[in-house]
């Protein structure tokens, strides 16, 4: 079998007993990635030479050692492209810095490898708004892996990577873990440094893994979370409110006896497929069979999410997205005669149709005049929507939806509706709004078409309580087989 | 004729001498190689995040203290959203609604007016109100050429204050006033070298002008454009003389921003209300507000004494006029140095020493060219010198003679005194000798002086002055003569 397909822990402990080298790693992955990207399409980019030459000289003694990970390609890695899937970074751009996930990835020993595919500047769910085009669901090559991160999502469900980086500012690491059948865990707003993360709304962004096992996830956001001095946002463990965590996969294996699991009334109501619901539902009988307790709760302005949400990350959106205007990298329009023209040509070469859409959505909201009615009012929402979620984690220790209300969607599907596509993230947005942690974990297939398609359940977490989210969805994945398939 | 009104309100930005910029560790440095102080946070590359430097709101805050404004618990930054190409994020991050600081004002002296208008100021004693200073970054520089536009974005990042005062001034003379003697604090506060020239302190000029009989202000015009003090009062002038001409004609003032050109005097319309940007302020969400009591605490001790406090403390203790009070508070290391004069010994009268530094010191350096850093005369010198005149040792014209040499080598009067032989001869017992051969030498001039000519006193001191060679102390001469005689 090739190593490929294997876990971070599972490579970690062939290396340790000299089972493997790193370079044996690289070069099984740049052969699966030969044979199955050209139809999964979830590499932009990778260089092969410098990962192996990495791999040559990596320290197997460090706690990622020899474990190569893929970067969402909206992450820098220094004299790496960084094209966030849009053509006004395809050209003229080359990273000239780390960003502080990759500066601590490597310090455990991990190797950046190759540059994964996603929406424009992070803006979709189906990774179709790539400027290079949609990644494929390994599941079923005609449905989408999800989005923004799908081609992090596509690539580890497809086993061309052992586990990858996403960003997540609606769902974006959590519905194509849930569309491709893997683990994919978005952290509380702060716990991971944003500094390198090309920014899309700064107040909802956070970096996260995407992974086969929950434990990977854990293993991974060891050496992801901390304090960073380069982003102000950004807390440490043991800080105010924050509970210093040393190490996530200690929990990992202990017992969810009495934990007090909630279910949101707003989030079983219509609009789910009917059998994503009971896949959901069956999952509850099986965490209730492991000793949780179940009541139903209720997040009575859930409806708001939606609206809110796409009011604050267009705005957030029109601003981070200003720099991008071909005057010092980037694609530069030529022929053009005065600076007014250079930025609307440059920028409308560059762009593609739903950034656009995005920044012209925000910067409506932000002008003035409708300021108040959208954006302030957008943030009053944000509020109440947070208070919902504090008022129920008085009650319960974890609260528990379907990951996405519909499966992974056939490729040009909703190309023409870009509302039905926002709607679908409706389970996803409001984490993002109210700053919590939220996990997806694979909990079983539904048919359609003659296809076998995964099915993710969330679980959402206190704010900086990680640890409680990934024994839960650690609990339930020994308890299941869901984890342990692969597409055909 | 009707009479005229004008409103005035300036807005000025000043840079702050901090070390390193306001989002990232890059240095501030004036005149470095174009792009050679940048970093990814400075030239806005995709992912960077911008991290604050305290040093900036301290220096903000100790402003504020010093402009005796108020500074809110918590302050907050915002984007200001337009293109430019000299600004790297095409947002400037600034404070929109809840600024460091909240009202105060600025006191106009006497001395911070033109010259050739101290004598007459309208409002004596004037404190111009602020409305509010903020902290934003600067931008970078471009510079246009032929072939092209040239962009340096070493500036960008730089912190600036911008301090907004009230529509509080009533003519260009205020306006002069104000910016001297604001960047006189700013400079006493150490928190902005606020040289206009270098562009560390900037200026724009919001200026309206209404018939005296309308109640509402009226059309607010924006002068942009002034690169000195002198600049904004001629830019003034020029506003008011066309504006009220406009009112003259009958012509209706809209709003409007117009660029000063010092060359030839006269401002130029740059654009009307309607091209007015929107700016699209917002929170910015990647700096967390700040909580500012534990820094305004901090800051209270190092609010230093301000200028108008120190003259009103020379007045009282060291008994020199407020003019000269006014002159010696100026500058800080100036003020420093003459404290340093009186306090070497407090015996020699504070206010001569004054008037030697105003006089001589200061005299010397305008002629020279030179600023107090560059003197070679240590305060202890000047106290001993002026000492030594009281005391009767040297002439005052000697005295100046002696400062000349002081102020040329750096010796110390002492030395120079004896060089020069001036050492004046006060010893009663050599005066007399030479009194007595004068008097025996000149019987006419005795019996006129016995007959009630008091002049012939002077004619015969000035005759033992010169056989002294000029070291005869005039007073003890004088006393003498007058009791031999007497």
């Amino acid at each position: 079998m090739s190593l490929a397909s294997e876990t971070i822990a599972s490579l970690r402990a062939k290396l340790t007993r000299k089972e493997i080298t790193p370079v044996d790693i690289i070069t099984d992955l740049e052969a699966a990635i030969i044979k199955q990207n050209p139809a999964l399409h979830a590499y932009l980019s990778r260089d092969f030479d410098s990962a192996k030459r990495a791999a040559e000289s990596a320290d197997i003694t460090l706690p990622l050692g020899g474990i190569p990970i893929g970067f969402k390609d909206n992450i820098n890695v220094r004299g790496e492209p960084c094209t966030c899937g849009s053509k006004i970074l395809a050209e003229n751009y080359t990273a000239t810095y780390d960003a502080t996930v990759t500066t601590k990835l490597r310090n455990a020993g991990a190797i950046p490898f190759g540059r994964l595919n996603c929406d424009e500047f992070a803006m979709g769910s189906s990774t179709e708004n790539s400027a290079f085009g949609p990644s494929r669901n390994p599941w079923d090559h005609a449905r989408v892996p999800g989005g923004s991160s799908g081609g992090s999502a596509s690539a580890v469900a497809g086993d061309i990577a052992i586990a990858t980086l996403g960003s997540d500012t609606g769902g974006s690491i959590r519905q194509p873990a849930a569309f491709c059948g893997l683990v994919g865990l978005k952290p509380t707003y702060g716990t991971v440094s944003r500094y390198g993360l090309v920014a899309f709304a700064s107040s909802l962004d956070q970096i996260g893994p995407m992974t086969k096992t929950v434990e990977d996830a854990a293993i991974l956001l060891n050496h992801l979370a901390g304090k960073d001095t380069h982003d102000s946002t950004s807390l440490s463990q043991g800080s105010a409110g924050v509970s210093p965590v040393s190490d996530f996969t200690a929990n990992l294996g202990k017992d969810i006896k009495n934990l007090r699991i909630g279910l949101p009334k707003e989030y079983f109501a219509e609009g789910i497929h009917p059998q994503i619901r009971d896949r959901v539902q069956q999952a509850v009988k099986q965490l209730e069979s492991l000793g949780a307790n179940i009541e139903e709760i209720s997040l009575p302005h859930t409806g708001l999410g939606i609206a809110t949400y796409y009011i604050l990350a267009p705005a957030e959106a029109s601003a981070n997205l200003a720099r991008f205007d071909g005057v010092r990298y980037g694609h530069r329009a030529i022929g053009t005669n005065d600076v007014l023209e250079h930025y609307f040509a440059s920028r409308g070469e560059g762009f593609g149709p739903e950034v656009k859409r995005r920044i012209l959505l925000g910067t409506y909201v932000l002008s003035s005049g409708y300021y108040d009615a959208y954006y302030i009012k957008a943030q009053k929402a944000r509020t109440l929507i947070r208070d919902d979620f504090s008022a129920a984690f008085m009650k319960v220790d974890v609260i528990l939806s379907p990951t996405s209300p519909v499966p992974p969607f056939r490729i040009g599907e909703h190309r023409d509706d870009p509302l039905a596509m926002y709607l679908a993230d409706a389970f996803t947005v409001t984490l993002n709004l109210a700053g919590l942690p939220g996990i997806s974990v694979p909990c079983g297939f539904i048919e359609e078409e003659g296809k076998a398609l995964p099915v993710g359940l969330q679980l959402i977490g206190k704010p900086h309580d990680e640890s409680t989210l990934l024994r839960t969805a650690h609990a339930y994945e020994q308890a299941t087989e869901w984890h342990k398939q692969h597409p055909r | 004729m009707p009479r005229y009104i004008t409103t005035i309100g300036l807005e000025v930005h000043a840079q702050l001498n901090t070390r390193s910029k306001m989002f990232c560790p890059c240095a501030v440095e004036y005149g470095a190689e174009p792009n050679t102080r940048t970093c990814p946070v400075c030239l806005g590359l995709p992912g960077a995040l911008p991290v604050l430097n305290l040093a900036a709101i301290e220096k903000t805050i100790l402003t504020g203290l010093m402009l005796d404004c108020r500074t809110p618990d918590i302050s907050k930054w915002d984007r200001k959203n337009y293109f430019y190409p000299d600004m790297p994020k095409n947002y400037q991050l600034t404070q929109f609604d809840q600024p460091l600081c909240i009202g105060g004002g600025v006191p106009l002296y006497e001395l911070s007016y033109p010259k050739d208008a101290q004598k007459t100021i309208k409002n004596p004693g004037k404190v111009v109100k602020l409305t509010r200073i903020h902290l934003e970054e600067d931008v970078g520089k471009s510079t246009h050429t032929g072939a092209g536009t040239l962009l340096d974005f070493n500036r960008a990042g730089t912190p600036l204050m911008e301090i907004v005062s009230d529509p509080d001034l009533e003519t260009a003379e205020e306006a002069f006033a104000y910016l001297n003697s604001l960047r006189q604090i700013l400079i006493y506060g150490g928190v902005s070298e606020a040289d206009m020239e270098k562009g560390q302190m900037r200026c724009d000029v919001n200026i309206s002008v209404r018939p005296e009989e309308q109640k509402e202000l009226g059309a607010k015009i924006e002068l942009k454009n002034l690169n000195s003090v002198s600049a904004v009062r001629r830019a003034i002038h020029h506003e008011v003389a066309r504006q009220t001409e406009c009112l003259e004609r009958g012509e209706k003032l809209v709003q409007s921003t117009r660029r000063w050109d010092d060359d030839r005097g006269e401002t130029q319309l740059m654009r009307t209300k309607e091209d007015a940007h929107d700016y699209r302020y917002f929170p910015d969400p990647d700096l967390l507000p700040i909580h500012t009591s534990p820094i305004l605490e901090r800051m209270r001790v190092h609010k230093p004494e301000l200028p108008h406090e120190k003259c009103a403390r020379f007045v009282q203790d060291y008994a020199v006029s407020a003019y000269d009070a006014n002159v010696l508070a100026s500058e800080k290391p100036l003020a420093n140095w003459f404290e340093q004069a009186v306090a070497a010994d407090t015996k020699v009268p504070a206010k001569k020493i004054a008037n030697w530094v105003i006089n001589e010191l200061l005299g010397h350096l305008n002629a020279s060219n030179a600023t107090l850093a560059d003197s070679k005369v240590t305060p202890q010198a000047l106290n001993q010198l002026v000492a030594d005149v009281e005391l009767g040792k040297i002439s005052n014209n000697q005295a100046k003679e002696v400062f000349e040499e002081m102020f040329a080598t750096g010796e110390t009067p002492v030395t120079i005194i004896k060089q020069k032989g001036f050492e004046q001869v006060s010893d009663s017992g050599a005066i007399e000798k030479l009194c007595d051969e004068v008097i025996a030498a000149n019987p006419a001039k005795v019996a006129e002086f016995k007959a009630g000519n008091d002049k012939v006193l002077n004619w015969m001191t000035g005759q033992i002055m010169k056989s002294s060679s000029g070291k005869a102390n005039p007073k003890v001469v004088g006393d003498v003569l007058r009791g031999k005689l007497g």
